[in-house]
């Protein structure tokens, strides 16, 4: 079953829906394009960053204990996870422990991945999002589609008649200042109540135990700084090994992800202070480990999320981030969602791709997505049982083109198969005669 | 076409024996920017080692072998060509604006510029098939490209994306007509 060709149909034939994406998409690729080009040095960048990323991934056993040395000697307590029910068990127990009913959320894509707002709210705790994009969503009862801008698919006026009904705003205007001054007064408040802040990270460093989180808005700031407690979720990915590997990457995320040469806040911190939040930060793992063993597959751990592979796929732009069904959509999400479930789910996403290679071209951190893509599908036809179809049907192939006589033999038949029309019949034939004509096959 | 569908033990069986029904050839030059990336990259991931490497450094792409060549292309009569970049020839191969250059030295042939020339057609090989409906999204922003790029001709260094253009325009009943760029030159 092909659940990304059935997810995708919806997009595909909504045209206001595929005109939104591509104008939004375009822009910051576009976006991106100019403020790459600013850096003469930047191959050099991708280079180094995809090398020390390669490096935390082979060394991630010890970086994790000097991670959690540090973390722990500045005052913060460390909680290790090994799957997603786990993370949600710490963080359901400490927020339970501090008697709070609701929690404020700073954007984390990897407590989304681990469903932590279910898991809470099963918990009897409301989990209240503070990036504004993730509380759109959040209101709406919707899922992301963007890594970056989770409410890509949503426009201006469709924000206003949600902020109406959900948030009472009585707003008839749909101008984009009107509406965030809408949501920064609802959050203002809920921050300020707030006992228990959930804060995800872009960055861990090893050897000082902090933590570095960017965004546009601000409010991630509010929600790691105001609560009693703090608690972060970092996929054990996430590591760096030194401070100084920091403005690297901060200048290949920014660039990369809005177009900008940093982005507006960078926050970072370490351990517990007397005027600051006790902190508390889980370490999830939830497959990387599983990951980090194919040789391959292991590169996608390299990710920053920056989504510019998003914002440059032919697929993407057209299909929008909810026909992959997972999280991390968009290439990224096509290596990254299967291999965290080991293969147990996701499995047609690395098929969404028609390999045109853009993604690898934009990636900051250098991961050959294509490359990724082409031996999961290997991985996945292997693992196919029984004899397919499918599988028939290459391994004729396969004898077809074992010379130039039997391709030429293969063209009388494909060709005579036409003129009777038989290929209709055959189902990649009528996917292909959907909406395009076969070539003439001149006889030579 | 095994290989990027994960036939890879299909592929590699096919990769043996064009190894070895070239194996006398001190230069191949391919028609197809997909098949020489194929060969350049593709069989150094199918088998480690130096079983299959050693075509790849034998192997040209035919604008990239022409481009190395004192080379008078023949002239035609007047046409507007749309030249449509492949993925596997920017991307893989990097052959920039080699095969456009050539082009534009033949003459009679005027080149004309269209929407988003370096996004990919939408082809993917089983892509096309197995994720049929977006194919289709993604060809139809091309050839409305095309249509309003007043073109006669589209060309390319790969058939297989003449092959998904030229299918979506045949469908559309366009004017415009596919030619390899072998055609032209």
């Amino acid at each position: 079953v092909n659940e990304f060709a059935a997810q995708a149909e919806t997009a595909l034939g909504d045209r206001t829906l595929r005109a939104n994406l591509t104008a939004a998409t375009t822009t910051i690729r576009n976006r991106r394009a100019t403020v790459v080009a600013e850096v003469p040095e930047w191959e050099a960048l991708r280079d180094r960053a995809a090398s020390i990323k390669a490096h935390v991934l082979d060394h991630l056993s010890a970086y994790l204990q000097q991670f959690e040395a540090a973390a722990t000697s500045r005052g913060a307590v460390v909680h290790w996870a090994s799957d997603a029910t786990e993370a949600c068990r710490v963080v359901t127990g400490l927020v339970r422990e501090r008697g709070a009913s609701q929690v404020v959320k700073a954007k984390s894509l990897t407590s989304d991945e681990i469903g932590l707002n279910e898991q809470l709210e099963a918990a009897g705790i409301r989990p209240i999002e503070t990036d504004l994009a993730e509380l759109i969503v959040q209101l709406a009862g919707d899922r992301q589609s963007h890594i970056l801008v989770p409410a890509i698919h949503k426009n201006r006026r469709e924000i206003r008649d949600l902020f109406n009904e959900k948030l009472g705003a009585g707003l008839e205007t749909d101008e984009p200042a009107a509406l965030a001054e809408v949501a920064r007064v609802y959050l203002r408040e809920v921050m300020l109540e707030a006992r228990v802040g959930i804060s995800g990270a872009n960055f861990a460093i090893a050897e000082s135990g902090e933590i570095c989180v960017v965004e546009s808005e601000g409010n991630a700031r509010m929600c790691t700084t105001l609560p009693e407690t703090l608690i972060t979720i970092v996929g054990i990915e996430k590591l760096l090994p030194r401070r100084d590997d920091l403005p690297l990457f901060l200048r290949l995320l920014a660039r990369s992800a809005t177009g900008e040469p940093l982005s507006p806040y960078t926050s970072i911190w370490a351990g517990s202070s007397p005027d600051g939040p006790q902190q508390h930060i889980v370490l999830v793992d939830a497959g990387r480990s599983t990951v980090l063993r194919d040789p391959v597959g292991r590169q996608a751990l390299r990710c920053i999320r920056c989504s510019a592979c998003l914002n440059v796929c032919p697929v993407y732009a057209r299909t929008g981030g909810h026909a992959y069904g997972s999280i991390y959509p968009g290439p990224i999400g096509a290596i990254l969602s299967p291999q965290l479930a080991n293969l147990g789910k996701h499995r047609s996403l690395p098929f969404a791709s028609s390999l045109c290679g853009a993604c690898y071209e934009v990636c900051p951190v250098k991961i050959d997505i294509p490359e990724v893509l082409v031996d999961l599908r290997r991985r996945i036809v292997e693992t196919e049982q029984g004899l397919r179809p499918e599988k028939l049907a290459f391994s004729a192939a396969r004898l077809a083109f074992a010379s130039g006589g039997r391709i030429a033999l293969a063209g009388r038949l494909v060709r005579a198969a036409n003129r009777l029309r038989l290929a209709s019949v055959a189902p990649p034939a009528r996917a292909w005669l959907r909406s395009r004509d076969l070539p003439p096959f001149r006889d030579e | 076409m095994h290989f990027n569908s994960g036939y890879a033990n299909d592929a590699l069986w096919l990769a043996r024996r064009q190894v070895k029904a070239l194996q006398r050839y001190s230069r191949v030059v391919c028609s197809s920017a997909s098949c020489t990336a194929m060969i350049r990259d593709g069989y150094a991931r199918l088998a480690a080692g130096d079983e299959l490497s050693d075509l790849a450094g034998r192997t040209f792409e035919l604008t990239e072998f022409l481009a190395g060549l004192v080379f008078q292309p023949g002239s035609r009569d007047d046409v507007r060509v749309a030249y449509h970049a492949t993925c596997h020839s920017l991307r893989s191969l990097r052959l920039g604006d080699t095969p456009r250059r050539l082009l534009a030295a033949v003459p009679g042939v005027e080149l004309v510029d269209f929407r988003g020339v370096q996004e990919c057609c939408g082809f993917g090989g089983t892509f096309a098939v197995k994720n049929a409906a977006t194919s289709e999204a993604i060809l139809g922003d091309k050839l409305d490209a095309l249509a309003e790029s007043g073109c006669q001709v589209v060309t390319a260094v790969d058939s297989s994306c003449l092959m998904q253009i030229g299918g979506g325009l045949s469908r559309r009943g366009s004017d415009i007509r596919v030619a390899h760029i072998a055609e032209l030159l």
